[in-house]
């Protein structure tokens, strides 16, 4: 190794070590924010309490938001979990033409800007005649989460060897069952990965989520920028903090499951 | 035969988003260039006319294009360490890199709201640092935005790098070695090349991602720094102007239907010399 790259290669593990200190920075300040026992945001915090974890459970609205939040989030994964997986079956299986196209339309919602798809889709339900907000937000998020399904499932299907279904029927599997002991369990990591970051975009979307949100129906995101805007105190980091645990549980899940290399493909 | 009734399970997806989807924002784009008589283009003439608007459109292109230099000046190095790590060193930061991006962008904005103020830790890091006299002012300027966009938009650009780095061959670059190339001519034309498309479509992602982000602005910046998707959500949720807010909206999708698809051009360009090699993704869903 010459002088030059030995110093390209230390400058490449500096900034790699900062990226990581960057990248993880956000989450460690909400997080010390959370337990500190200061109402304003100093760090370190004078002292370390528990006050605004316990004022989570009187915090109005906060209850129902995430309880929106997780039913609109696990019902529009599940809804594009099996579009998604058909459309990606078709894709990968017929033989018919604009297959490229169909597969760049069903991803793009993940390309466009998320604002513009909600006033779209705002404009377009009132024509279609729906104004209930709860209706709208879980129709609004099958579009939302369906990108991550289609993307992710098709990479898969594309490596799945088709013959496979074959060589199980001729050794007495029925279609069905073929389908469930062959297709089903090679596709499961997709289906994990697609699924995951499809349940958390779901949570986290507010660009979308707020031209559909009344003063009855409001999701986790929503709620809590408005805490945020109205009175900024350390209950929002200790909401913060419950989140980060949550993200850590489902990576932690995604890397039993598939391992984390396979997550970066996400 | 069966390969041709296999297509019609493309229909509910696609049926869905077509009317869901793209009808609305088909609509959308109609009414923008239908006037009462037919069709013109006044709505956005008369935007553009306006020169607040352009300092609205300077606003969202500047801070994009600072977002993704950032992003990509601290992107490549972290893919490429990421591409080489073992063990604990790559677990690490394949964490620091998926981790915040299942953690939602308003818990992050909240986050650099705390960061940026000036008795935060980065303003009095750079103080105990020596490098200010006194605590700079972060929040509410353009730096303390392109800091915090860059943050939760890094992955973004780490990822597609990393995803082609992986399937680099590594004795690619040794071969280049014994056959006697320096190391900025290996880097030149060995790993450069090879994971061009990975850094095009990062950029464009980052790219497109800034210039729609409403919540990170809208937390970092406040009310007198307008970007266009700013505008555009005011337009509709506080100053019930749908007039102006359709124009933006129109203006900023026609903006990123162009960065995705000068992108995706570029990368197919870029792609096709280096084509005999392992850069050629074999996902090609993935580069999306």
């Amino acid at each position: 190794m010459t002088a030059t790259e030995r110093a390209a290669t230390a400058l490449m593990w500096c900034v790699a070590g900062l990226a990581v200190l960057f990248l993880l920075a956000p989450l460690v300040v909400a997080m010390a924010v959370s337990f500190g026992s200061s109402a304003v945001f100093t760090l370190p915090p004078p002292g370390w309490s528990l006050r605004w974890y316990e004022r989570l459970a009187v915090t109005r609205g906060l209850w129902p938001s995430l309880w929106t939040s997780v039913q609109i989030a696990g019902l529009s994964t599940a809804i594009s979990l099996v579009l998604g997986t058909l459309c990606a079956i078709a894709l990968v299986r017929g033989r018919f033409s604009g297959r490229g196209a169909i597969a760049t339309f069903l991803v793009s919602p993940l390309m466009l800007p998320g604002l513009v798809v909600g006033i779209a889709m705002l404009q377009g339900f009132k024509l279609a005649g729906l104004r209930e907000a709860w209706p709208s937000l879980l129709a609004a998020h099958v579009v939302i989460t369906m990108p991550y399904v289609v993307r992710t499932v098709l990479a898969a299907l594309t490596l799945f060897d088709f013959s496979l279904l074959d060589a199980a029927r001729t050794l007495g599997c029925s279609y069905p069952a073929a389908l469930r002991r062959v297709l089903v369990p090679s596709l499961a990591p997709a289906f994990i990965t697609s699924g995951m970051f499809a349940f958390l975009a779901s949570m986290d979307n507010y660009p979308v989520s707020i031209f559909f949100t009344d003063a009855w129906t409001r999701t986790l995101p929503i709620q809590m920028l408005q805490y945020v805007e109205e009175r900024p105190d350390p209950t929002v980091a200790a909401i913060s903090t419950g989140l980060i645990v949550l993200a850590a549980l489902a990576m932690l899940v995604g890397d039993r499951l598939v391992g984390l290399r396979r997550l970066a493909e996400f | 035969m069966i390969h041709d009734r296999v297509g019609w399970l493309a229909l509910p997806a696609v049926g869905y988003l077509g009317l869901a989807y793209a009808f609305p924002l088909l609509w959308l784009l109609s009414r923008s260039v239908l006037g009462p008589d037919g069709f013109s283009l006044a709505q956005f003439t008369g935007f553009l006319a306006d020169p607040y608007s352009w300092r609205v459109i300077g606003n969202t292109l500047r801070v994009a294009v600072w977002v993704t230099l950032l992003c990509l000046l601290v992107g490549f190095p972290t893919a490429v360490a990421l591409a080489r790590a073992r063990g604990a060193a790559q677990a690490l930061l394949l964490v620091a890199v998926i981790l915040p991006l299942s953690v939602g962008v308003v818990v992050k904005a909240f986050a650099w709201q705390i960061v940026l103020r000036r008795d935060g830790v980065l303003a009095q890091g750079l103080v105990a640092l020596g490098l200010a006299d006194e605590a700079p002012r972060l929040l509410f300027t353009e730096t303390g935005l392109v800091l915090g966009a860059a943050n939760v938009f890094l992955p973004f650009m780490v990822l597609p790098i990393y995803s082609l780095l992986r399937l680099v061959d590594p004795r690619l670059s040794e071969a280049g070695a014994t056959l006697g190339a320096t190391p900025s001519y290996r880097f030149r034309r060995i790993l450069l090349p090879l994971t061009m498309p990975g850094i095009v479509s990062g950029a464009a992602f980052v790219f497109s991602l800034s210039v729609s982000m409403f919540v990170i602005p809208s937390l970092l910046m406040g009310d007198r720094f307008q970007t266009l998707a700013t505008l555009t959500g005011r337009s509709f949720l506080l100053m019930r102007n749908e007039a102006l807010g359709s124009t933006t909206a129109v203006v900023l999708l026609v903006l990123c239907v162009a960065i995705v698809v000068g992108s995706a051009w570029l990368a197919q360009r870029i792609g096709r010399p280096g084509a005999a090699a392992e850069g050629r993704a074999p996902r090609p869903a993935s580069r999306a």
